[in-house]
């Protein structure tokens, strides 16, 4: 096999282009948003009320429980038959942060009960709320407890961002299927799309042995 | 309703009368976990100034009696008061309220220290007096390097609990109890977590508190501290007081059979 390495290189610009542009920020927007959504889940999941528990439960049954390219085309084809129009990027945020929120709120709730119960005690015998002891001793310490599995949620995501070019958003995948199909060079264009995949996968695992490092300081051993 | 009319399960523990100088009464203290009876109507008078040590076998219920104090459990009925400042009726619907006030009177220090591990020293101590009782960090600062120098902690004040030795991790959870400046100390069997050669530093810092005048209630199996710092000892067996008095008596010339058991086999293990 002929190895293009012309096409390779002039591909290469609209490839990270589209990286930059596409996948990067819609990873990024997608992962805060869905965080967010997650926490609020997740201490719904663990409410004492049994509505708002079951509320959350049955959110994150249906997320996991159903394909995210389903959930995409739900939102971007299926709901504009209900008057509900949403275009490309905003309908692809918000499908990935749902789909993120689902599966982070688990993660979430289970780092929250790892926290020993004495944290609790020992919060609440310094006079704190339940509410303050939350926020100032139990969450900083779940946080560590999450970075691994938030990792992997978090470079599915980007991987998963791919999805994205079946509702016309403009992004890694959606441009190196069209330098393909212009240049009939597919295997060429999915490999080099891929390993430009890998490389930003690579980065974000590095940054998270990182991000674990940093954080090992604060908890016990 | 007034706990003398609640109908005892066990005899009721001897009557005390309540001393003039009482910081904390409590009448009539019951526990239940699901059917299992933790207490069984517990009374417990502790005077300004003194020292209340608990003994008896795990699962006497003696460490309930404490987080019932320190409303990290609600009881199920009884009344505990504090010298003329507040009286909470577990045998109501208690309000949130109440638990907090009970709970803002006394500070607990935990068997297993419980220290905020992603906090320093420092950190773990000023939580408390910047947090919750909003006092202003320079003060509370200055106060909490004050304490951890009296307890041999000065230096360690930027150290992260994993840093420190278990002694010394107890000394910082005893010093961010005395930072609530608590009417009562609640001690949970402090030193049965640590190593044995750790002990004796943990119980010297007790001990002075005590001589200093602190009231407090310690959960204890170490016989020889209750002897020398208690002013009181209460022997509590299957969630009842079984014998209470003079640490002279209760640990050397014990009446109840019971008690003389129990405080042989703590001596002679073997």
């Amino acid at each position: 096999m002929n190895i293009n390495w012309e096409l390779v290189w002039s591909s290469l610009g609209p490839l990270l282009t589209g990286a930059i542009t596409g996948t990067i920020p819609l990873a990024l927007a997608s992962f805060s948003l869905g965080l967010l959504l997650a926490l609020v889940v997740a201490l719904m999941r663990l409410s004492r009320n049994r509505v708002v528990s079951a509320v959350a439960r049955i959110y994150i049954s249906v997320i996991r429980g159903t394909p995210l390219l389903v959930q995409l085309f739900v939102i971007f084809y299926g709901l504009p038959s209900i008057g509900i129009t949403i275009s490309p990027w905003p309908s692809a945020i918000i499908a990935f942060s749902l789909n993120v929120g689902g599966y982070a709120a688990e993660v979430i709730r289970a780092a929250i009960l790892s926290v020993p119960k004495g944290q609790w005690e020992a919060g609440h015998t310094i006079g704190m709320s339940r509410h303050q002891t939350l926020v100032r001793i139990i969450l900083p310490q779940a946080a560590r407890v999450s970075v691994p599995p938030l990792s992997n949620t978090f470079i599915s995501l980007v991987k998963d961002t791919s999805l994205a070019s079946l509702i016309l958003v403009t992004e890694l995948f959606r441009v190196a299927q069209q330098v393909a199909a212009f240049s009939q060079e597919f295997m060429l264009l999915y490999l080099e799309a891929a390993v430009i995949y890998w490389i930003i996968c690579l980065v974000l695992a590095s940054g998270q042995s990182a991000l674990e490092k940093r954080l090992d300081r604060y908890v016990a051993h | 309703m007034s706990p003398t009319e609640l109908p005892p399960t066990e005899p009721a523990s001897p009557e005390v009368p309540v001393p003039e100088d009482a910081l904390l009464t409590v009448r009539g203290l019951r526990k239940a976990f699901g059917q299992h009876e933790v207490l069984k109507s517990i009374d417990l008078e502790v005077r300004r100034g003194e020292v209340v040590t608990l003994i008896g076998p795990s699962g006497s219920g003696k460490t309930t009696v404490l987080r019932c104090l320190n409303g990290l459990e609600v009881p199920d009925a009884g009344v505990a008061e504090f010298a003329g400042q507040l009286t909470v009726d577990f045998s109501t619907p208690v309000a949130k309220k109440q638990v907090l006030a009970l709970r803002d009177r006394s500070a607990m220090v935990f068997q297993h220290y419980n220290l905020f591990p992603h906090k320093t020293v420092l950190e773990n101590v000023i939580e408390g007096p910047v947090q919750v009782q909003k006092r202003p960090k320079a003060e509370a600062t200055q106060e909490a390097r004050e304490l951890l120098a009296r307890v041999g902690l000065a230096g360690k004040e930027n150290s992260y609990p994993f840093e420190l030795s278990g002694g010394q991790q107890q000394r910082v959870g005893i010093v961010r109890a005395l930072a609530l400046r608590p009417q009562l100390l609640l001690f949970d069997e402090p030193t049965s977590a640590l190593d044995p050669e750790l002990v004796g530093e943990v119980l010297a810092v007790i001990k002075e508190l005590a001589d200093e005048g602190w009231t407090m209630v310690v959960v204890t199996h170490e016989l020889a501290f209750a002897r020398q710092v208690a002013d009181e000892v209460i022997f509590m067996d299957g969630g009842v007081v079984v014998e209470r008095g003079h640490p002279d008596t209760v640990l050397r010339d014990p009446r109840e059979e019971r008690t003389r058991q129990f405080v042989d086999r703590l001596l002679n293990p073997f």
